[in-house]
């Protein structure tokens, strides 16, 4: 599968996957058929916004404002796309 | 967000209820009952020879749990932190209340999946189900050939099944399969996937037979050669690398056939709860073949005390209960000793090595066991198959086939 995520790129959260809170362990999960990701923070906040609608340029821009502080993020926030799109967690749109 | 690096660190935990061994830790401070199976009935129209279900089930049928009970066992589970919920038995569709089961779950925020044979899945229930949120269905699979479906189920079902597929498709829902690999069906792996990938499989789990209940009961006549199960291995590698993301295969190795124990279940009352259908519960599948073991009861003390307090769970919870070679062995953390059950099915010792170790003392049962599959006199034992009329016999103490691997070496 080719990884390569473009700034245009538009990602909804995969088929069959479900995104969630998990209060009872105070994190953002994935769901699917057989098995169960739990995100850390960093990653959850980023999948927390694939909604189907949102570019990666959009998203990072978002991040950006919110995390300010954060130095690298745009790198970290690919690496978490490919890696989710990879994985076949989020289908591109 | 923080500084942390999104890159490999971004997923704690990925946890497949089939994979073995795959990271998450043994930690005995923070366990939490992610995986909820609920085996809702024993009772089931399928005679599976490889059935891991008990062979004494038939004790069990009685005194199910109540609609009300299962849906207060889905809320206290869900509040200690369950996410996956498997509703399975038996086959589960035998109750009619699979639809209030599924609303409930759907409400409480479960991924919830039917674990099913098919039987008895019409088009009302799956629209009630779709409706009520199901997320997934797992329909088993077990050949290609109508022959050798009806066979190793001792039913005509196979017609049956292809119906159901189409039926779990046009409702939208993901495609899962499941497949028991054993003697009878590994030379048609490839098939069985073409099969599965003309069926429009998402997901496909060419589990082989691991031998608990009544497959341990038939397992010389199961067992596939090593060579078999290398090639099935590597048919499945190629046939990935062709189909990529769209259909994900599992293929299950079969324990016997490695050096090391898996770590069984992810370390035992990690993340696993089973609730069965008279409202025991369980660490394990087959946890109820261990001696003088008391496993709690959701009608006695609830859920909360079976996972936290329960002697039964925390019995063999990390590595205290270890005595050689494990407790000094460098790879304990790995593989928490392997299973108990097996263990004890074919040691007598429940708390021995997994004699599938190569370190185990008794490793040497493995090995005689791969021999006996090889045994053509052994291989045409007739097939015990997992019917109430076998099963009562077990309970009245007819076990002539099972005390074999009960006893010492």
């Amino acid at each position: 599968m080719e990884n390569n995520i473009q700034n245009s790129d538009v990602f909804a959260i995969a088929l069959h996957h479900r995104f969630q809170w998990e209060e009872a362990q105070q994190s953002y999960v994935i769901l699917f058929p057989e098995g169960m990701v739990k995100l850390n923070g960093g990653a959850g906040e980023v999948i927390k916004r694939v909604d189907g609608k949102a570019s990666v340029s959009e998203i990072v821009a978002d991040l950006k404002r919110t995390f300010p502080d954060v130095e690298n993020i745009e790198k970290d926030i690919i690496g978490m796309f490919e890696m989710a799109y990879g994985k076949a967690w989020i289908r591109k749109l | 967000m923080t500084q942390t690096s999104l890159g490999e660190s971004v997923v704690q935990k990925e946890i497949h209820s089939q994979a073995q061994n795959n990271g998450v830790a043994a930690n005995i401070t923070h366990t939490q009952p992610l995986w909820l199976l609920a085996e809702v009935t024993y009772r089931c129209p399928l005679h599976c020879a490889f059935c891991y279900n008990p062979t004494d089930y038939d004790k069990h049928t009685q005194n199910e749990l109540t609609t009300e009970q299962w849906i207060q066992a889905l809320r206290d589970a869900r509040k200690m932190g369950a996410i996956q919920l498997g509703i399975s038995g038996g086959e589960p569709l035998l109750r009619d209340d699979i639809e209030d089961i599924v609303i409930e779950a759907k409400k409480l925020g479960y991924y919830s999946n039917l674990i099913t044979s098919g039987v008895g899945l019409t088009e009302k229930r799956i629209q009630a189900f779709k409706d009520g949120g199901l997320d997934h269905i797992q329909l088993s699979m077990h050949d290609i050939t109508e022959e050798i479906n009806n066979f190793i189920t001792n039913t005509r079902t196979f017609e049956l099944k292809k119906k159901v597929a189409a039926m779990i498709k046009n409702h939208g829902y993901p495609m899962v399969l499941n497949v028991v690999i054993h003697r009878y069906n590994i030379g048609h792996i490839k098939e069985i996937l073409e099969m599965a990938e003309a069926l429009g499989a998402d997901y496909v789990e060419l589990a082989n037979t691991q031998y608990y209940g009544w497959s341990l009961v038939n397992r010389s006549q199961l067992m596939p050669l090593k060579e078999q199960i290398d090639e099935a291995e590597r048919i499945t590698n190629e046939f990935r690398e062709k189909v990529g993301n769209k259909m994900k295969i599992f293929f299950v190795v079969p324990d016997y056939f490695g050096n090391r124990p898996k770590k069984c279940m992810n370390g035992w009352g990690e993340v696993f709860m089973i609730v069965t259908a008279n409202g025991d519960v369980l660490p394990c599948h087959s946890a109820r073949v261990l001696p003088n073991m008391q496993f709690p009861n959701v009608r006695e003390n609830g859920l909360e005390y079976a996972w936290k307090e329960s002697p039964a769970f925390n019995k063999y919870r990390g590595t205290a209960w270890m005595k050689g070679p494990c407790v000094t062995c460098p790879e304990k953390m790995n593989d928490l000793g392997g299973c108990r059950c097996q263990a004890f099915l074919l040691t007598g010792d429940a708390e021995s090595a997994d004699p599938v170790c190569s370190l185990s003392p008794n490793h040497h049962l493995i090995e005689k066991a791969i021999e006996d599959s090889k045994n053509p006199v052994l291989a045409s034992q007739p097939i015990i198959f997992r019917t109430d009329k076998n099963s009562k016999k077990y309970v009245a103490g007819d076990k002539e086939r099972v005390e074999e691997f009960h006893a010492l070496p």
